[in-house]
């Protein structure tokens, strides 16, 4: 078991970028997730840790093994590490057993080793009895965890999952993230989570580093991430928010549009800085016209353009002047186009990040 | 874990054989490949009598009118099979793909028994047919007509343009309709919908669509019959009108010019090259993009009052090409004499029992025959997994280069590449001539290109994730390939082999070049008996080699379905 580190990771296609200098430590018998959107450099990241991939520039350290650099890269078959793969890649040629032992046959085990180990794991993954299965033969669900056990099987010094749960249908996967936890508590292997998908991350991960454009914007536990982003990109990619460009009057005071608000203040930006006010959805609020002190309230008088009905809750998108903002409300009121609503922007509410 | 000081294991360790195995598959290809091409560059500069480098040979070979003649034959011969090819082709692809007319397996069944069938076999039943006096439809004609004689020769240009083209037009079958296969429905129902009857929705919307799948099936058939040896050796050098293979043929018989064969030879394959070339760039073009999707339904155009007359011309090539010729070779390889026609007393079994008992040579050629396909399809169908998978994963610097190497074949005229051969390993330091390896290692070249482009398809659609997943796990580069990698393309190396050893089998225009009296293979007996004019038997052996033939077939059509042969399957 060791600590990974990514030192300044670097990766070129032609003329595109792919990595911009990834920096990430996941410390022994952690559990982190890369998060982002597709094309944004995760995945490059887990081909470069796995070894598949030499990087441009960089390193990566497996403790005080460098194993990876634009020199050359330890080979993947001699990193200990395992990959389970969105698409599993278990091997339509072998069965079950044959999948999970293979691992386990390349480490020049006995047989009875081998056959011992196998008929464990799978027992612990629930799939006593398909030893003999082809993998076609199985579904969806159980080709995920024989793809599981076959990783866990050989007890790697880390784990990489890329994906592993975006083939299974919506109960499944919620299923399958509780017992990914589950199995990293009992296991402790260090691992590398990547996904595009935020509940997953955060229902699994430790601590979540937020990729966009081949750097990390924001390395921190799940409620770090969401409750004080520190970037534009992580406040709308993390749970959604209003981006609305802003400038510092003082500490705790913007000018945003025609509006003087009131925000929370960290101490990061002065006065006549340019930033961008974040407020999530959930957080803003709605009233009728005649209800209240705009000024005390930090708050403005807007008109609504669109409205959709969610059941529990209603979706409205309204105008502050030209300031588009959406609001997410568990209130009953009924509206129509064109009404004018109180909107307020709770200071607690309003964080500022750089643009 | 250790507390050394940090160390990077280099990316390729002294442990990683793998780079020593596809170093070796490159030193093959480029023995099989580039050394022979390269020795016909050098010969053709050499003088063939004192050995002299010297430009003669081209000024020789491109001045002299009697050599300019074959040029301008072969080019003829070419387009005009180029163009009867496509046609038939075309229609049939058409009928075949795209309407309800009956009998559409058939058709599509006869066309491949047509590819699988050499041409010269093809010619020689055509003698027995069409000789000039003695051709069975033409004394057929005299009797139904009075007529003093027929008015077939098919020792004549035209006559080797038909039979070429008869047994080129499957490959515009295969393209166009693998074409058609694509466009959807949809496509020729707007065009019905906006008032287009079905002629000109076809001429219009459907045969557009797919013209690239057109021009490439025509200059396919022209390359095929640009480099045609057996054919136009049968029917053209008694005929004394030379193409370019035949006039290549004739610089190796006394006195033999070697070297002037190599400097006639090499704008021959710059043709082919090129041609290739855009046959390539066309197929690859993106703009007709819409018959690339997996296309909406598919619904046959009705045919109603038309179906059997468009089964009637679908027809006509079969019966031109197998009906007929495998009837008159049936027939000659039971007379005693082919010239009394099939009546009673001129039944015999004879001429099998010569090739199959009887007589030594004809046994040992027929043995010769299955054993060095057999050969040269295992070594083809090696070299191509190893070379496929070096390129198609980069293992090497400049590994494309491997994989442009093993499709060179491709564009090399069998009697070209044969030269080459020659040139290069008839003499010190590497004598391949006179023993086995000369055929078995010329064939595997000469059809390496089926099996490099089988097992390059094969690899492309199986996942790297599944090669991945056991790297991670602890297994070498060479034994995933072992263990992975080979298990799964299992099916697709099966059927390259025999997609090597069905074409080995009656390569001809090579084999004439290369054999010696104890390496004589089946088409060198078949090509001596034709010399002599010793029909009989050389039909009983060439109905024997495709008995062979299409014993093979039929199980290679039991394993795979009709995917080996380029039909699409359907779910």
């Amino acid at each position: 078991m060791a600590e990974i580190r990514l030192a300044g990771l670097e990766k070129r296609y032609g003329a595109v970028a792919a990595l911009r200098g990834i920096t990430l430590t996941v410390q022994d018998g952690e559990l982190v997730a890369l998060l982002g959107p597709s094309g944004c450099g995760k995945t490059t990241t887990l081909q470069i840790l796995a070894g598949f991939l030499i990087p441009d520039g960089g390193e990566v350290w497996a403790g005080d093994r460098l194993i990876s650099s634009p020199k050359g890269a330890v080979p993947p078959e001699r990193r200990r590490m395992s990959l389970v793969f969105q698409s599993y890649a278990l091997w339509p040629h072998m069965t079950v057993s044959q999948n999970v032992g293979f691992g386990l046959e390349m480490r020049r085990l006995a047989r009875e080793e081998i056959a011992d180990r196998v008929r464990r794991i799978l027992g612990v993954a629930g799939l006593g009895g398909y030893e003999q299965r082809y993998p076609h033969e199985l579904s969806g669900g159980q080709q995920q965890r024989v793809a599981l056990a076959r990783a866990l099987v050989v007890r790697p010094d880390t784990l990489l999952l890329d994906e592993p749960l975006s083939n299974l249908d919506a109960a499944l996967r919620e299923q399958m993230r509780f017992e990914i936890r589950r199995i990293h508590k009992e296991t402790g292997i260090t691992t590398v989570y990547v996904t595009h998908d935020q509940a997953e991350a955060m229902v699994i991960a430790d601590r979540i580093a937020v990729v966009n454009a081949g750097q990390i914007e924001q390395v921190g536990t799940p409620q770090e991430i969401y409750e004080t982003p520190q970037s534009r990109f992580v406040a709308s990619f993390i749970g959604g928010a209003n981006c609305l460009p802003a400038r510092v009057l003082e500490p705790g005071r913007v000018r945003c549009g025609d509006l003087e608000l009131r925000t929370m203040d960290d101490g990061r930006f002065r006065p006549g800085d340019d930033v961008v006010l974040c407020i999530r959805p959930h957080a803003v609020r709605v009233r009728g016209a005649a209800g209240g002190d705009a000024a005390r309230d930090n708050a403005a008088l807007g008109r609504l353009v669109q409205h959709a009905y969610l059941g529990d809750l209603q979706d409205l998108r309204i105008m502050l002047g030209n300031l588009p903002i959406r609001a997410l409300t568990s209130g009953r009121a009924r509206y129509r186009p064109d009404d004018q609503l109180l909107v307020e922007l709770p200071a607690e509410a309003c964080r500022l990040v750089r643009t | 874990m250790s507390a050394a000081a940090p160390t990077l294991i280099a990316r390729r360790g002294p442990a990683d054989l793998s780079l020593g195995v596809w170093t070796v598959a490159a030193a093959v290809l480029l023995f099989m490949v580039v050394v022979p091409l390269a020795w016909i560059l050098v010969a053709s500069v050499h003088s063939d009598q004192d050995n002299r480098l010297t430009p003669a040979n081209y000024i020789e070979a491109f001045t002299t009118s009697i050599y300019l003649q074959p040029v301008r034959n072969s080019l003829i011969l070419a387009a005009l099979v180029a163009v009867i090819a496509v046609v038939f082709g075309t229609v049939l692809a058409w009928a075949v793909s795209r309407t309800d007319m009956p009998g559409r397996t058939l058709i599509r069944m006869l066309t491949f028994a047509s590819f699988v069938t050499p041409s010269f076999l093809g010619a020689t039943a055509w003698i027995f047919l069409a000789a000039p006096h003695s051709g069975w439809l033409n004394r057929a004609w005299v009797a139904l007509t009075g007529a003093p004689r027929g008015f077939l020769n098919i020792y004549s240009l035209a006559g080797a343009v038909c039979v070429i083209a008869l047994y080129s037009y499957p490959y515009a079958f295969a393209f166009v309709s693998s074409a058609l296969e694509l466009v959807p429905s949809e496509m020729e129902r707007s065009a019905q919908l906006l008032g287009a009857n079905w002629l000109r929705t076809t001429w219009r919307i459907t045969l557009p669509l797919v013209r690239p799948a057109i021009i490439a099936g025509a200059l396919m058939s022209f390359l095929e019959a640009i480099a045609e040896f057996g054919t136009p050796a049968f029917l053209l050098i008694p005929a004394r009108q030379q193409v370019i293979t035949t006039q290549l043929y004739l610089f190796f018989q006394y006195p033999s010019r070697p070297n002037l064969a190599a400097a006639y030879a090499l704008p021959l394959l710059a043709v082919t090259a090129s041609l290739f070339l855009l046959q390539q760039r066309l197929l690859r073009r993106g703009r007709f993009t819409t018959v690339s999707g997996k296309g909406g339904v598919r619904v046959p155009f009705r045919l109603g009052p038309w179906r059997w007359p468009v089964f009637a011309i679908c027809m006509a090539p079969p019966i031109f090409s197998l009906i007929l010729p495998y009837t008159a070779l049936l027939a000659t390889s039971l007379s005693h004499a082919w010239g009394r026609g099939p009546v009673p007393g001129n039944l015999t079994f004879a001429w099998y029992h010569w090739a199959l008992v009887e007589n030594q040579g004809a046994r040992r050629a027929i043995a010769h025959s299955v054993s060095y396909a057999a050969a040269a399809a295992t070594i083809a169908t090696v070299l191509a997994v190893f070379s496929a998978y070096a390129v198609g994963r980069r293992l090497l610097p400049g590994a494309r280069i491997l994989g442009y190497l093993a499709m060179a074949p491709f564009v090399v005229p069998g009697i070209v590449l044969a030269i080459g051969f020659f040139a290069a390993y008839a003499r010190p330091p590497l004598v391949l001539y006179g023993t086995a390896w000369m055929l078995i290692v010329a064939f595997a070249t000469r059809f390496l290109p089926i099996a490099y482009a089988g097992s390059e398809s094969a690899l492309r659609s199986l996942d790297l994730e599944l090669e991945n997943a056991a790297r991670t796990l602890g297994s070498g580069r060479l034994r995933t390939f072992g263990r992975i990698t080979i298990p799964l393309l299992r099916r697709s190396i099966l059927a390259n082999w025999l997609m090597v050893f069905i074409p080995s089998l009656r390569e001809l225009s090579s084999a004439v070049f290369l054999f010696t009296p104890a390496t004589a293979v089946i088409t060198n007996v078949i090509f001596d008996l034709s010399d002599e004019g010793n029909f009989e038997p050389l039909s009983a052996l060439g109905i024997i080699m495709m008995g062979l033939t299409f014993g093979l077939v039929a199980v290679a059509y039991r394993l795979f379905g009709g995917a080996v042969f380029g039909q699409r399957q359907r779910a």
